[in-house]
């Protein structure tokens, strides 16, 4: 039976994601732990987050992660998802700029203000509901799911990766942005697997069956 | 293709039951939350709003219960209002599952609970609840101002002033109650729908008025909003979701199919 931990720093909605894992994955022991022990002897690791960058780099501090999950980061699959894509790259410009885990290189923005469609209509910020995520690239977590099938967003900041090569899925909210990066044993996406039915379920479910490579 | 505009059926719940009646489902206990949630996820519902009307204190920690049942079997995005008057309830809702909260009463006594809270969880998990109603007489220029205890207490606060400062008090989305309109089927209140989306740049959520699917068409493409709430209609049956998004998409709104 695989082990599969979802890092508890104390930020964000732990039990739609751990739920989520467990109706998809029947022979597997869902853990939501904040012990670096536990994290580091997993078959699989999921870094959910909520809230605001500078307060989900705090807590991972605190709780002595951000070694943790960097050093595991290529060891095993790792599967990101909102916050736990951001705090991923470089550097966030939210309160005013925090500094993160520098995983993948890149900045985390904010959508520009007012913010405008292809027509000059003025969209909605945070960006939120359901939106097409668009294949870059074919890869394993796209299994079974159709190529721009909506997922659930709720966000105001988006990433932009300075190796585009990462990018596996984008999607387009008065500008096209990356949804979806990859790299060896790891994914992250900045919509909710968790809250988009059906294809949220496929995607945690191609997850669990992942063996890490591309 | 771009971001759907949502619909959300709103449950009202008391002391951990669905009341007012859901009958289109088919389910055994229409009183169930879990059981009228996962109907609405199966329907093809955007997210499902819970209202918690529980009068007792005493009984509102079923409503904690509610949603631990529903996070742990319906993956679609769940918000939950009523009775929050603490960082710490946000909180509590947020652990047990929902997604974002909605904030009504407390906002107007208390406005830096939304900037507290918005801090603390985020903007996207804060909804503000505006229950609105109009106050200007016929042929004057129109003036709404924001109810609070079910639309029976007047504030005094204008209601756009108020919508642009939740807005700069961290508010992810507005959900506005047409307190003229609710319960009345004939359709959104337009003017004001469309005045507060056009005041924030954040997500408007019409509520109030809807009798036929013609009106979420209007309240999308004349008032503006990113989304629609309505009860009654999908509750007792006269209109599926299914119905709904495809009368939408018919009139050239982007919905998730």
């Amino acid at each position: 039976m695989q082990r599969i931990a979802v890092i508890d720093y104390g930020m964000g909605n732990l039990r739609s994601v751990s739920k989520a894992i467990e109706c998809v994955a029947d022979n597997a022991e869902v853990l939501v732990t904040s012990d670096a022990k536990l994290i580091s002897t997993a078959d699989r690791i999921v870094c959910p987050g909520q809230g605001a960058a500078a307060d989900c780099m705090a807590a991972l501090n605190d709780a002595n992660l951000i070694n943790t999950v960097q050093e595991l980061i290529g060891t095993r699959p790792f599967l990101g998802i909102c916050m736990g894509l951001q705090v991923l790259l470089t550097h966030s410009e939210e309160n005013d700029g925090i500094d993160c885990m520098n995983v993948v290189p890149g900045q985390v923005k904010r959508f520009a203000s007012p913010l405008l469609d292809t027509s000059g209509q003025r969209l909605k910020v945070p960006h939120m509901g359901w939106s097409p995520v668009a294949h870059s690239v074919a890869h394993p977590l796209w299994d079974n799911i159709a190529d721009k099938a909506r997922f659930y967003f709720a966000h105001s900041y988006y990433c932009a990766p300075d190796d585009q090569g990462s990018v596996v899925g984008q999607c387009e909210y008065g500008i096209e942005f990356a949804v979806a990066i990859a790299g060896q044993q790891l994914f992250a996406c900045q919509f909710h697997p968790e809250k988009s039915a059906k294809d949220g379920l496929q995607l945690l479910r191609n997850f669990v069956a992942w063996n890490g490579k591309s | 293709m771009g971001l759907a505009k949502r619909i959300i059926p709103c449950l009202d719940v008391d002391a951990g039951r669905v009341v007012k009646g859901v009958k289109f489902l088919d389910i055994r206990d229409a009183g169930d939350p879990v059981s009228v949630a996962r109907g609405y996820n199966t329907a093809g519902a955007d997210e499902i709003t819970f209202l918690d009307i529980t009068a007792s204190s005493d009984n509102r920690d079923t409503m904690y219960h509610v949603v631990e049942q529903v996070a742990s079997e319906v993956f679609i995005p769940l918000t939950v209002g009523g009775g929050i008057r603490a960082v710490s309830d946000v909180r509590r809702l947020l652990n047990a599952g929902a997604d974002k909260v909605s904030i009504n009463t407390a906002a107007v006594h208390n406005p830096e609970l939304v900037q507290e809270a918005s801090d603390k969880v985020g903007s996207q998990c804060i909804v503000v609840a505006i229950d609105s109603k109009c106050v200007s007489s016929p042929g004057e220029e129109p003036r709404w101002e924001i109810f609070t205890h079910g639309g029976r207490k007047p504030t005094g606060i204008d209601t756009i002033e108020w919508a642009v400062k939740m807005a700069e008090f961290g508010a992810g989305e507005l959900l506005l109650t047409s307190m003229d309109r609710d319960g009345t089927k004939i359709g959104f209140d337009i003017g004001v729908t469309k005045a507060v989306s056009d005041a924030v740049e954040i997500p408007v959520i019409a509520s109030g008025g809807v009798g036929e699917l013609q009106h979420l068409v209007d309240g999308v493409n004349q008032g503006g909003a990113d989304a629609v709430l309505a009860a009654s209609i999908f509750h007792f049956g006269e209109y599926s979701i299914g119905e709904a998004k495809a009368f939408m998409q018919q009139q050239g709104i982007e919905v998730r199919l």
